[in-house]
Protein backbone atom coordinates (compact mmCIF):
# COMPACT_ATOMS: atom_id res chain seq x y z
CA UNK A 1 0.00 0.00 0.00
CA UNK A 2 1.55 3.42 -0.70
CA UNK A 3 0.44 6.41 0.42
CA UNK A 4 -0.96 8.69 -1.91
CA UNK A 5 0.04 12.85 -1.55
CA UNK A 6 -2.32 14.84 -3.42
CA UNK A 7 -0.42 17.18 -6.35
CA UNK A 8 -1.55 20.52 -4.18
CA UNK A 9 0.25 19.33 -1.05
CA UNK A 10 3.19 18.72 -3.00
CA UNK A 11 3.49 22.01 -4.62
CA UNK A 12 2.82 23.67 -0.47
CA UNK A 13 5.42 21.43 0.59
CA UNK A 14 8.19 22.85 -2.35
CA UNK A 15 7.37 26.40 -1.97
CA UNK A 16 7.11 25.80 1.89
CA UNK A 17 10.89 24.55 1.47
CA UNK A 18 11.66 27.25 -0.66
CA UNK A 19 10.51 29.88 2.34
CA UNK A 20 12.61 27.88 5.18
CA UNK A 21 15.51 28.66 2.48
CA UNK A 22 14.71 32.48 2.25
CA UNK A 23 14.42 32.24 6.04
CA UNK A 24 17.91 30.81 6.68
CA UNK A 25 19.39 33.13 4.16
CA UNK A 26 17.49 36.26 5.99
CA UNK A 27 19.22 35.14 8.83
CA UNK A 28 22.68 34.37 7.47
CA UNK A 29 22.76 37.96 6.10
CA UNK A 30 21.49 39.07 9.55
CA UNK A 31 24.18 37.35 11.41
CA UNK A 32 26.79 39.28 9.35
CA UNK A 33 25.74 42.44 9.07
CA UNK A 34 26.02 44.87 12.24
CA UNK A 35 27.85 47.84 13.54
CA UNK A 36 30.15 45.38 15.18
CA UNK A 37 31.36 43.63 11.71
CA UNK A 38 31.87 39.94 12.00
CA UNK A 39 34.12 37.86 10.11
CA UNK A 40 33.17 34.36 9.09
CA UNK A 41 36.38 32.29 10.45
CA UNK A 42 37.73 34.21 13.06
CA UNK A 43 36.24 35.48 15.63
CA UNK A 44 37.94 37.59 18.81
CA UNK A 45 36.41 36.54 22.28
CA UNK A 46 33.94 39.57 22.59
CA UNK A 47 32.77 39.26 18.97
CA UNK A 48 31.76 35.85 19.78
CA UNK A 49 29.45 37.21 23.01
CA UNK A 50 27.98 39.56 20.22
CA UNK A 51 27.64 37.22 18.55
CA UNK A 52 26.18 34.21 20.94
CA UNK A 53 24.51 36.80 23.15
CA UNK A 54 23.27 39.82 21.79
CA UNK A 55 23.01 39.31 18.12
CA UNK A 56 21.67 35.72 17.22
CA UNK A 57 19.09 35.37 20.32
CA UNK A 58 17.65 39.42 18.69
CA UNK A 59 17.65 37.56 15.21
CA UNK A 60 16.07 34.02 16.17
CA UNK A 61 13.22 36.33 18.25
CA UNK A 62 12.61 38.61 15.71
CA UNK A 63 12.25 35.53 13.20
CA UNK A 64 9.46 34.20 16.04
CA UNK A 65 7.79 37.01 16.37
CA UNK A 66 7.41 37.74 12.64
CA UNK A 67 5.93 34.68 12.05
CA UNK A 68 3.09 34.59 15.27
CA UNK A 69 2.33 38.14 13.99
CA UNK A 70 1.92 36.79 10.20
CA UNK A 71 0.44 33.95 11.12
CA UNK A 72 -2.07 35.54 13.61
CA UNK A 73 -3.16 38.39 11.38
CA UNK A 74 -3.74 35.71 8.35
CA UNK A 75 -5.62 33.55 10.68
CA UNK A 76 -7.74 36.84 11.88
CA UNK A 77 -8.62 38.00 8.59
CA UNK A 78 -9.97 35.16 7.39
CA UNK A 79 -12.16 34.39 10.55
CA UNK A 80 -13.50 37.88 10.64
CA UNK A 81 -13.60 37.77 5.94
CA UNK A 82 -11.31 41.05 6.04
CA UNK A 83 -8.02 41.46 4.99
CA UNK A 84 -7.61 44.79 6.52
CA UNK A 85 -8.01 42.68 9.76
CA UNK A 86 -4.29 42.98 11.85
CA UNK A 87 -3.38 42.65 15.46
CA UNK A 88 -1.80 46.36 15.84
CA UNK A 89 -4.65 47.59 14.13
CA UNK A 90 -7.45 45.96 16.00
CA UNK A 91 -5.83 46.74 19.12
CA UNK A 92 -4.93 43.49 19.94
CA UNK A 93 -1.09 44.16 20.23
CA UNK A 94 -2.04 47.67 22.48
CA UNK A 95 -4.05 44.92 24.74
CA UNK A 96 -0.82 43.08 25.02
CA UNK A 97 1.02 46.10 25.51
CA UNK A 98 -1.50 47.15 28.06
CA UNK A 99 -0.86 43.82 29.89
CA UNK A 100 2.38 43.51 30.35
CA UNK A 101 2.73 47.29 31.36
CA UNK A 102 0.72 46.73 34.21
CA UNK A 103 2.83 42.96 34.84
CA UNK A 104 6.24 44.93 34.66
CA UNK A 105 4.98 48.10 36.86
CA UNK A 106 2.93 45.75 39.90
CA UNK A 107 4.33 42.17 39.13
CA UNK A 108 8.10 43.07 38.17
CA UNK A 109 9.47 40.32 40.40
CA UNK A 110 7.36 37.78 38.17
CA UNK A 111 8.80 35.96 35.32
CA UNK A 112 5.91 34.60 33.84
CA UNK A 113 3.58 37.52 34.92
CA UNK A 114 4.34 39.52 31.59
CA UNK A 115 3.50 36.87 29.04
CA UNK A 116 0.66 35.96 30.75
CA UNK A 117 -0.79 39.38 31.27
CA UNK A 118 -0.19 40.27 27.66
CA UNK A 119 -2.11 36.97 26.44
CA UNK A 120 -5.37 38.09 28.77
CA UNK A 121 -4.47 41.92 27.46
CA UNK A 122 -4.55 40.66 24.05
CA UNK A 123 -7.96 38.53 24.42
CA UNK A 124 -9.82 41.09 25.49
CA UNK A 125 -9.20 43.27 23.22
CA UNK A 126 -9.91 41.14 20.80
CA UNK A 127 -13.42 40.10 22.42
CA UNK A 128 -13.99 43.97 22.92
CA UNK A 129 -13.49 44.67 19.13
CA UNK A 130 -15.21 41.57 17.94
CA UNK A 131 -18.46 42.44 20.25
CA UNK A 132 -18.23 46.30 19.36
CA UNK A 133 -18.04 45.48 15.69
CA UNK A 134 -20.87 42.77 15.68
CA UNK A 135 -23.94 43.91 14.42
CA UNK A 136 -27.11 41.87 13.69
CA UNK A 137 -26.63 43.04 9.96
CA UNK A 138 -23.25 41.23 10.51
CA UNK A 139 -20.13 42.81 10.30
CA UNK A 140 -18.89 45.39 7.54
CA UNK A 141 -15.09 46.86 7.20
CA UNK A 142 -15.76 49.88 8.20
CA UNK A 143 -17.13 48.68 11.40
CA UNK A 144 -14.15 46.23 12.18
CA UNK A 145 -11.78 49.05 11.78
CA UNK A 146 -13.36 51.69 13.70
CA UNK A 147 -14.20 49.57 16.72
CA UNK A 148 -9.87 48.84 16.27
CA UNK A 149 -9.32 52.44 16.16
CA UNK A 150 -11.71 52.93 19.38
CA UNK A 151 -10.64 50.09 21.56
CA UNK A 152 -6.35 51.01 20.19
CA UNK A 153 -7.10 54.69 21.27
CA UNK A 154 -8.61 54.07 24.75
CA UNK A 155 -5.72 51.30 25.64
CA UNK A 156 -3.25 54.03 23.93
CA UNK A 157 -4.83 56.75 26.46
CA UNK A 158 -4.50 54.38 29.57
CA UNK A 159 -0.81 53.19 28.42
CA UNK A 160 0.32 56.93 27.98
CA UNK A 161 -1.07 57.34 31.75
CA UNK A 162 0.81 54.74 33.17
CA UNK A 163 4.00 55.82 31.63
CA UNK A 164 3.84 59.01 34.31
CA UNK A 165 4.79 56.12 36.79
CA UNK A 166 8.03 55.29 34.68
CA UNK A 167 11.46 57.61 35.55
CA UNK A 168 13.10 59.31 32.60
CA UNK A 169 15.57 56.34 31.85
CA UNK A 170 13.03 53.38 31.61
CA UNK A 171 10.88 55.71 30.03
CA UNK A 172 13.48 55.36 26.60
CA UNK A 173 13.53 52.54 26.34
CA UNK A 174 9.81 52.05 27.09
CA UNK A 175 9.09 54.33 24.24
CA UNK A 176 11.09 51.99 22.29
CA UNK A 177 9.57 48.90 23.31
CA UNK A 178 6.18 50.30 22.79
CA UNK A 179 6.66 50.85 18.94
CA UNK A 180 7.90 47.23 18.58
CA UNK A 181 11.68 46.75 19.42
CA UNK A 182 14.00 43.61 19.45
CA UNK A 183 17.20 44.84 21.41
CA UNK A 184 15.87 43.47 24.80
CA UNK A 185 16.51 39.77 22.94
CA UNK A 186 16.72 37.08 25.75
CA UNK A 187 17.15 33.47 25.12
CA UNK A 188 14.81 32.90 27.17
CA UNK A 189 12.14 35.30 25.52
CA UNK A 190 13.43 33.42 22.63
CA UNK A 191 12.21 29.84 23.49
CA UNK A 192 9.22 30.80 24.75
CA UNK A 193 8.13 32.64 21.64
CA UNK A 194 9.55 29.56 19.64
CA UNK A 195 7.66 27.18 21.27
CA UNK A 196 4.56 29.18 21.15
CA UNK A 197 4.62 29.87 17.14
CA UNK A 198 5.20 26.14 16.45
CA UNK A 199 2.35 25.19 18.87
CA UNK A 200 -0.11 28.16 17.68
CA UNK A 201 0.69 27.41 13.71
CA UNK A 202 -0.14 23.70 14.12
CA UNK A 203 -3.54 24.78 16.34
CA UNK A 204 -4.40 27.11 13.63
CA UNK A 205 -3.51 24.51 10.95
CA UNK A 206 -6.28 22.23 12.67
CA UNK A 207 -8.84 25.31 11.46
CA UNK A 208 -7.88 25.96 7.98
CA UNK A 209 -10.42 24.05 6.55
CA UNK A 210 -12.62 25.66 8.41
CA UNK A 211 -11.31 28.87 7.67
CA UNK A 212 -11.57 28.51 3.81
CA UNK A 213 -15.28 28.34 4.17
CA UNK A 214 -15.11 30.66 7.20
CA UNK A 215 -13.56 33.23 4.71
CA UNK A 216 -16.55 33.35 2.45
CA UNK A 217 -19.37 33.73 4.88
CA UNK A 218 -20.30 32.40 7.81
CA UNK A 219 -23.69 31.19 7.27
CA UNK A 220 -22.05 29.38 4.10
CA UNK A 221 -19.48 27.63 7.00
CA UNK A 222 -22.42 26.96 8.93
CA UNK A 223 -24.34 25.39 6.75
CA UNK A 224 -21.09 22.72 5.07
CA UNK A 225 -20.83 21.80 8.76
CA UNK A 226 -18.09 23.80 10.67
CA UNK A 227 -18.59 24.19 14.07
CA UNK A 228 -18.28 28.06 13.56
CA UNK A 229 -18.45 28.57 17.13
CA UNK A 230 -15.76 26.76 18.14
CA UNK A 231 -13.28 27.41 15.20
CA UNK A 232 -13.70 31.32 15.92
CA UNK A 233 -12.87 30.17 19.98
CA UNK A 234 -9.85 28.67 18.80
CA UNK A 235 -8.72 30.83 16.16
CA UNK A 236 -9.64 34.12 18.86
CA UNK A 237 -7.63 32.18 21.98
CA UNK A 238 -4.68 31.14 19.56
CA UNK A 239 -3.95 34.18 17.85
CA UNK A 240 -4.50 36.42 21.13
CA UNK A 241 -1.78 34.15 22.81
CA UNK A 242 0.98 34.57 19.82
CA UNK A 243 -0.02 38.32 20.07
CA UNK A 244 0.64 38.54 23.50
CA UNK A 245 3.52 36.67 23.61
CA UNK A 246 4.90 38.68 21.06
CA UNK A 247 4.29 41.93 22.05
CA UNK A 248 5.52 40.49 26.20
CA UNK A 249 9.28 40.15 24.58
CA UNK A 250 8.90 42.70 21.26
CA UNK A 251 6.53 45.42 22.12
CA UNK A 252 4.25 46.31 19.25
CA UNK A 253 5.32 45.64 15.77
CA UNK A 254 3.16 46.86 13.60
CA UNK A 255 1.71 45.81 10.27
CA UNK A 256 3.59 42.68 9.60
CA UNK A 257 0.60 40.28 9.98
CA UNK A 258 -0.87 42.77 7.48
CA UNK A 259 1.70 43.17 4.96
CA UNK A 260 2.54 39.41 5.03
CA UNK A 261 -1.02 37.24 4.48
CA UNK A 262 -1.01 40.22 1.76
CA UNK A 263 1.83 39.15 -0.37
CA UNK A 264 1.26 35.57 0.56
CA UNK A 265 -2.36 35.97 -0.48
CA UNK A 266 -1.16 37.38 -3.86
CA UNK A 267 1.91 34.70 -4.87
CA UNK A 268 0.17 31.49 -3.45
CA UNK A 269 -3.79 31.83 -3.65
CA UNK A 270 -6.35 32.28 -0.23
CA UNK A 271 -6.14 28.50 0.30
CA UNK A 272 -5.70 28.96 4.11
CA UNK A 273 -3.63 25.44 4.30
CA UNK A 274 -1.33 27.45 2.36
CA UNK A 275 -1.37 30.92 3.82
CA UNK A 276 -1.04 30.13 7.29
CA UNK A 277 2.28 28.04 7.00
CA UNK A 278 3.68 30.33 4.42
CA UNK A 279 3.08 33.46 6.11
CA UNK A 280 4.79 32.10 8.87
CA UNK A 281 7.40 31.35 7.41
CA UNK A 282 7.50 34.40 5.49
CA UNK A 283 6.94 36.81 8.27
CA UNK A 284 9.81 35.54 10.15
CA UNK A 285 12.08 36.46 7.33
CA UNK A 286 10.60 39.66 6.97
CA UNK A 287 10.60 40.50 10.36
CA UNK A 288 14.53 39.76 10.34
CA UNK A 289 15.10 41.97 7.60
CA UNK A 290 13.64 44.55 8.69
CA UNK A 291 15.34 44.25 11.87
CA UNK A 292 18.51 44.09 10.01
CA UNK A 293 17.70 47.21 8.47
CA UNK A 294 16.58 49.14 11.59
CA UNK A 295 20.05 47.97 13.02
CA UNK A 296 22.17 49.44 10.44
CA UNK A 297 20.90 52.08 8.70
CA UNK A 298 21.82 54.45 11.12
CA UNK A 299 24.51 52.70 12.80
CA UNK A 300 25.85 52.99 15.34
CA UNK A 301 22.21 53.66 16.62
CA UNK A 302 19.30 52.08 16.32
CA UNK A 303 15.69 52.60 14.80
CA UNK A 304 12.60 50.04 16.54
CA UNK A 305 11.91 47.56 14.49
CA UNK A 306 8.01 48.48 14.58
CA UNK A 307 9.40 51.97 12.68
CA UNK A 308 10.50 50.42 9.67
CA UNK A 309 7.22 47.76 9.71
CA UNK A 310 4.67 50.40 9.91
CA UNK A 311 6.73 52.62 7.48
CA UNK A 312 6.36 49.74 4.63
CA UNK A 313 2.40 48.56 5.62
CA UNK A 314 0.90 52.10 6.23
CA UNK A 315 0.72 52.43 2.42
CA UNK A 316 -0.01 48.98 1.72
CA UNK A 317 -3.16 49.57 4.17
CA UNK A 318 -4.39 52.62 2.50
CA UNK A 319 -3.73 50.90 -0.92
CA UNK A 320 -6.08 47.86 0.02
CA UNK A 321 -8.82 50.16 1.86
CA UNK A 322 -9.23 51.63 -1.35
CA UNK A 323 -9.60 48.37 -3.88
CA UNK A 324 -11.69 47.65 -1.24
CA UNK B 1 -36.58 12.07 4.26
CA UNK B 2 -37.40 14.97 5.99
CA UNK B 3 -40.83 15.19 8.14
CA UNK B 4 -41.46 18.87 9.74
CA UNK B 5 -44.31 17.98 12.54
CA UNK B 6 -45.93 21.89 13.42
CA UNK B 7 -42.90 23.71 13.74
CA UNK B 8 -43.05 27.40 15.11
CA UNK B 9 -40.28 29.74 15.45
CA UNK B 10 -40.54 32.89 17.21
CA UNK B 11 -37.58 35.74 17.00
CA UNK B 12 -38.05 37.13 20.78
CA UNK B 13 -42.05 38.29 20.70
CA UNK B 14 -42.88 37.96 16.96
CA UNK B 15 -44.28 34.61 15.73
CA UNK B 16 -42.22 33.74 12.31
CA UNK B 17 -43.72 30.57 11.44
CA UNK B 18 -46.32 28.59 13.18
CA UNK B 19 -47.47 25.29 12.94
CA UNK B 20 -45.47 24.18 9.48
CA UNK B 21 -46.09 20.53 8.67
CA UNK B 22 -45.18 19.04 5.43
CA UNK B 23 -43.13 15.66 3.81
CA UNK B 24 -39.88 15.70 1.21
CA UNK B 25 -40.15 12.23 -0.19
CA UNK B 26 -37.47 10.98 -2.09
CA UNK B 27 -37.35 12.11 -5.95
CA UNK B 28 -39.50 15.16 -5.00
CA UNK B 29 -38.95 18.69 -5.56
CA UNK B 30 -40.98 20.89 -3.38
CA UNK B 31 -41.49 24.76 -4.12
CA UNK B 32 -41.85 27.35 -1.15
CA UNK B 33 -43.87 30.47 -2.24
CA UNK B 34 -44.87 33.40 -0.81
CA UNK B 35 -44.83 37.14 -0.27
CA UNK B 36 -41.63 38.93 0.83
CA UNK B 37 -41.26 38.41 4.85
CA UNK B 38 -43.83 35.21 4.50
CA UNK B 39 -41.10 33.36 6.41
CA UNK B 40 -39.41 30.92 3.35
CA UNK B 41 -36.24 31.58 3.85
CA UNK B 42 -36.96 31.42 7.72
CA UNK B 43 -37.98 27.56 7.07
CA UNK B 44 -34.67 26.76 5.01
CA UNK B 45 -32.69 27.90 7.97
CA UNK B 46 -35.08 25.89 10.34
CA UNK B 47 -35.04 22.66 8.38
CA UNK B 48 -31.04 22.92 8.52
CA UNK B 49 -31.24 23.90 12.37
CA UNK B 50 -29.75 26.91 11.82
CA UNK B 51 -32.18 28.34 13.67
CA UNK B 52 -33.93 26.95 17.16
CA UNK B 53 -37.38 25.73 17.13
CA UNK B 54 -39.51 27.21 19.31
CA UNK B 55 -42.24 24.06 19.30
CA UNK B 56 -42.42 21.05 16.79
CA UNK B 57 -40.05 18.35 15.28
CA UNK B 58 -37.74 17.60 12.25
CA UNK B 59 -37.08 14.46 11.90
CA UNK B 60 -34.01 14.00 9.01
CA UNK B 61 -34.32 10.14 8.04
CA UNK B 62 -36.07 8.87 10.76
CA UNK B 63 -34.20 10.65 13.27
CA UNK B 64 -34.73 13.83 15.50
CA UNK B 65 -32.92 16.71 13.45
CA UNK B 66 -31.40 17.41 16.96
CA UNK B 67 -29.20 14.26 17.30
CA UNK B 68 -27.37 15.37 14.12
CA UNK B 69 -23.70 17.59 14.18
CA UNK B 70 -23.29 19.83 11.81
CA UNK B 71 -21.05 17.59 10.08
CA UNK B 72 -23.79 15.20 9.64
CA UNK B 73 -26.15 17.56 8.63
CA UNK B 74 -23.48 19.19 5.92
CA UNK B 75 -23.86 15.57 4.48
CA UNK B 76 -27.41 14.68 3.79
CA UNK B 77 -28.39 18.96 3.23
CA UNK B 78 -26.83 21.02 0.52
CA UNK B 79 -27.90 24.87 0.35
CA UNK B 80 -27.57 27.11 -2.16
CA UNK B 81 -28.19 30.45 -0.26
CA UNK B 82 -27.63 34.02 -1.65
CA UNK B 83 -24.13 34.72 -1.52
CA UNK B 84 -21.86 36.60 -0.30
CA UNK B 85 -19.08 38.53 -1.82
CA UNK B 86 -15.86 37.21 -0.84
CA UNK B 87 -12.72 39.78 -0.66
CA UNK B 88 -10.89 37.06 -0.72
CA UNK B 89 -8.97 36.31 -3.92
CA UNK B 90 -10.39 32.51 -4.22
CA UNK B 91 -10.59 30.36 -7.60
CA UNK B 92 -13.76 28.66 -8.73
CA UNK B 93 -12.24 25.53 -8.26
CA UNK B 94 -11.20 26.17 -4.11
CA UNK B 95 -14.48 27.44 -3.61
CA UNK B 96 -16.66 24.19 -4.87
CA UNK B 97 -13.46 22.03 -3.33
CA UNK B 98 -14.50 23.58 0.56
CA UNK B 99 -18.25 21.76 -0.52
CA UNK B 100 -16.35 18.57 0.72
CA UNK B 101 -15.39 20.05 4.10
CA UNK B 102 -17.70 17.64 5.84
CA UNK B 103 -16.74 14.59 4.35
CA UNK B 104 -12.69 14.95 5.11
CA UNK B 105 -10.71 15.39 8.42
CA UNK B 106 -10.47 19.06 9.25
CA UNK B 107 -6.78 19.09 8.73
CA UNK B 108 -5.11 18.21 5.51
CA UNK B 109 -5.74 17.62 1.75
CA UNK B 110 -8.82 16.72 0.32
CA UNK B 111 -8.65 12.90 -1.24
CA UNK B 112 -8.35 12.27 -5.29
CA UNK B 113 -11.83 11.08 -4.46
CA UNK B 114 -13.01 15.01 -3.28
CA UNK B 115 -11.22 16.56 -6.56
CA UNK B 116 -12.73 13.80 -8.71
CA UNK B 117 -16.23 14.33 -6.89
CA UNK B 118 -16.06 18.48 -7.66
CA UNK B 119 -14.63 18.06 -11.47
CA UNK B 120 -17.43 16.21 -12.04
CA UNK B 121 -19.87 19.01 -10.37
CA UNK B 122 -18.06 21.57 -11.97
CA UNK B 123 -18.63 19.45 -15.77
CA UNK B 124 -22.39 18.87 -14.75
CA UNK B 125 -22.71 22.93 -14.16
CA UNK B 126 -20.96 24.03 -17.18
CA UNK B 127 -18.04 25.46 -15.26
CA UNK B 128 -15.17 23.50 -16.90
CA UNK B 129 -13.87 26.58 -18.03
CA UNK B 130 -13.88 28.65 -15.62
CA UNK B 131 -12.21 26.46 -13.17
CA UNK B 132 -8.96 28.79 -12.42
CA UNK B 133 -11.04 31.83 -12.57
CA UNK B 134 -11.11 33.88 -9.37
CA UNK B 135 -14.72 33.89 -7.55
CA UNK B 136 -15.32 38.46 -7.66
CA UNK B 137 -14.46 37.96 -11.52
CA UNK B 138 -17.23 36.02 -12.34
CA UNK B 139 -20.33 37.40 -13.29
CA UNK B 140 -23.78 36.60 -11.06
CA UNK B 141 -24.98 34.30 -13.42
CA UNK B 142 -21.67 32.48 -13.45
CA UNK B 143 -21.46 32.48 -9.78
CA UNK B 144 -25.18 31.12 -8.89
CA UNK B 145 -23.57 28.16 -10.90
CA UNK B 146 -20.72 27.84 -9.22
CA UNK B 147 -22.68 27.74 -5.59
CA UNK B 148 -24.89 25.06 -7.12
CA UNK B 149 -21.78 23.08 -8.10
CA UNK B 150 -20.51 23.41 -4.60
CA UNK B 151 -23.85 22.17 -3.26
CA UNK B 152 -23.88 19.43 -5.06
CA UNK B 153 -20.04 18.21 -4.64
CA UNK B 154 -21.47 17.45 -1.06
CA UNK B 155 -23.28 14.53 -2.47
CA UNK B 156 -25.95 15.55 -0.49
CA UNK B 157 -29.17 13.92 -0.89
CA UNK B 158 -31.28 17.21 0.25
CA UNK B 159 -30.80 20.06 -1.72
CA UNK B 160 -32.08 23.38 -0.15
CA UNK B 161 -32.05 26.37 -3.07
CA UNK B 162 -32.97 29.67 -1.53
CA UNK B 163 -33.77 31.80 -4.62
CA UNK B 164 -31.18 30.00 -7.39
CA UNK B 165 -32.57 31.77 -10.29
CA UNK B 166 -31.74 34.82 -9.61
CA UNK B 167 -29.25 36.65 -11.62
CA UNK B 168 -29.90 33.87 -14.31
CA UNK B 169 -30.97 34.50 -17.47
CA UNK B 170 -33.69 32.32 -18.62
CA UNK B 171 -31.97 29.84 -20.62
CA UNK B 172 -29.52 29.20 -17.38
CA UNK B 173 -32.61 29.49 -15.12
CA UNK B 174 -34.11 26.30 -16.91
CA UNK B 175 -31.12 24.50 -16.67
CA UNK B 176 -29.94 24.54 -13.15
CA UNK B 177 -33.35 23.32 -12.38
CA UNK B 178 -33.22 20.82 -14.98
CA UNK B 179 -30.29 19.49 -13.41
CA UNK B 180 -31.70 19.55 -9.69
CA UNK B 181 -34.04 17.71 -11.84
CA UNK B 182 -32.33 15.23 -13.00
CA UNK B 183 -30.51 14.53 -9.61
CA UNK B 184 -34.09 14.01 -7.96
CA UNK B 185 -34.69 11.67 -10.51
CA UNK B 186 -31.48 9.22 -10.63
CA UNK B 187 -29.79 9.83 -7.20
CA UNK B 188 -32.40 9.34 -5.05
CA UNK B 189 -32.44 12.89 -3.91
CA UNK B 190 -35.09 15.36 -3.14
CA UNK B 191 -35.12 19.29 -3.29
CA UNK B 192 -36.52 22.24 -1.87
CA UNK B 193 -36.91 25.15 -3.98
CA UNK B 194 -37.82 29.01 -3.17
CA UNK B 195 -38.61 31.22 -5.73
CA UNK B 196 -40.78 33.82 -6.36
CA UNK B 197 -41.16 32.72 -10.40
CA UNK B 198 -44.64 31.07 -10.50
CA UNK B 199 -44.06 29.26 -13.70
CA UNK B 200 -41.28 28.13 -12.98
CA UNK B 201 -42.71 26.51 -9.49
CA UNK B 202 -45.29 24.76 -11.86
CA UNK B 203 -43.15 23.67 -14.08
CA UNK B 204 -40.60 21.61 -12.13
CA UNK B 205 -42.24 20.81 -9.07
CA UNK B 206 -43.91 18.09 -7.56
CA UNK B 207 -45.46 20.02 -5.20
CA UNK B 208 -46.15 23.36 -3.82
CA UNK B 209 -46.09 24.71 0.05
CA UNK B 210 -47.82 28.82 -0.30
CA UNK B 211 -46.57 30.66 2.65
CA UNK B 212 -48.60 33.67 4.06
CA UNK B 213 -47.57 35.44 7.55
CA UNK B 214 -45.09 32.69 8.32
CA UNK B 215 -48.26 29.95 7.86
CA UNK B 216 -48.40 27.26 5.40
CA UNK B 217 -51.84 28.59 3.41
CA UNK B 218 -52.31 25.67 1.50
CA UNK B 219 -50.13 22.69 0.48
CA UNK B 220 -50.22 20.28 -2.51
CA UNK B 221 -49.59 19.53 -6.14
CA UNK B 222 -49.50 22.46 -8.53
CA UNK B 223 -52.30 22.27 -10.21
CA UNK B 224 -54.72 22.14 -7.20
CA UNK B 225 -52.54 25.16 -5.38
CA UNK B 226 -52.27 27.30 -8.38
CA UNK B 227 -55.37 28.86 -8.04
CA UNK B 228 -56.84 32.47 -8.77
CA UNK B 229 -58.40 32.35 -5.22
CA UNK B 230 -54.85 31.01 -3.38
CA UNK B 231 -52.66 33.51 -5.43
CA UNK B 232 -55.32 36.29 -4.87
CA UNK B 233 -55.11 35.67 -0.93
CA UNK B 234 -51.35 35.47 -0.93
CA UNK B 235 -50.24 37.34 -3.44
CA UNK B 236 -53.30 40.04 -3.61
CA UNK B 237 -52.71 40.03 -7.80
CA UNK B 238 -54.79 38.89 -9.93
CA UNK B 239 -53.97 36.49 -12.01
CA UNK B 240 -55.09 34.74 -15.33
CA UNK B 241 -54.76 30.71 -15.55
CA UNK B 242 -53.95 28.65 -18.75
CA UNK B 243 -52.03 25.46 -19.31
CA UNK B 244 -48.62 25.38 -21.18
CA UNK B 245 -49.19 24.13 -24.62
CA UNK B 246 -46.62 21.66 -24.35
CA UNK B 247 -46.02 20.08 -20.92
CA UNK B 248 -50.00 20.88 -19.95
CA UNK B 249 -48.42 22.42 -17.08
CA UNK B 250 -50.72 25.26 -15.07
CA UNK B 251 -49.19 28.35 -16.77
CA UNK B 252 -49.48 31.85 -14.64
CA UNK B 253 -49.81 35.43 -16.01
CA UNK B 254 -49.85 38.56 -13.81
CA UNK B 255 -52.61 40.72 -14.45
CA UNK B 256 -51.37 44.14 -14.00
Amino acid sequence: MSIKIPTSAVRSIRVGAGLVVLLIGAIVLAVFLGSEKLSVFELTGPQSAILFDIRLPRILLGACVGASLAVAGASLQALLRNPLAEPYLLGVSNGAALGTMLAFVFLGSIEFARPLMAFAGAGLATFAVYQMARSRAGMNVERLILSGVIVTTFLSSIIILMTSLLDATRLRSFTFWLLGDLSQATKGGFFLTLIAVSVGTVILMTQARALNLMMIGERDAFDYGVEIGRTRLVVFATASGLVGLSVAASGSVGFVGLIVPHLVRLAFGSDNRNVLPFSAMFGASFVVLADTLARTVIAPLELPVGAITALIGCPLFIYLLRKN
Amino acid sequence: MLTVRNISINFGERRVLKDISFWLKPGEIIAVLGANGAGKTTLLRALNKTLPLSGGEILLEETALDGFSRREIARRIAVVAQENETKFPVTVSEFVLAGRFAHGSSFGWETENDIRVAKDCLHLCGLDQLENRLMNELSGGERQRVLLARAITTEARILFLDEPTNNLDISHQASMLRLVRERTNTCESAAIVITHDLNLASEFADKILLLKNGEIAAQGAPDEILTEKNLLDVFGVKVLLDRNPMTENVRVTTLY
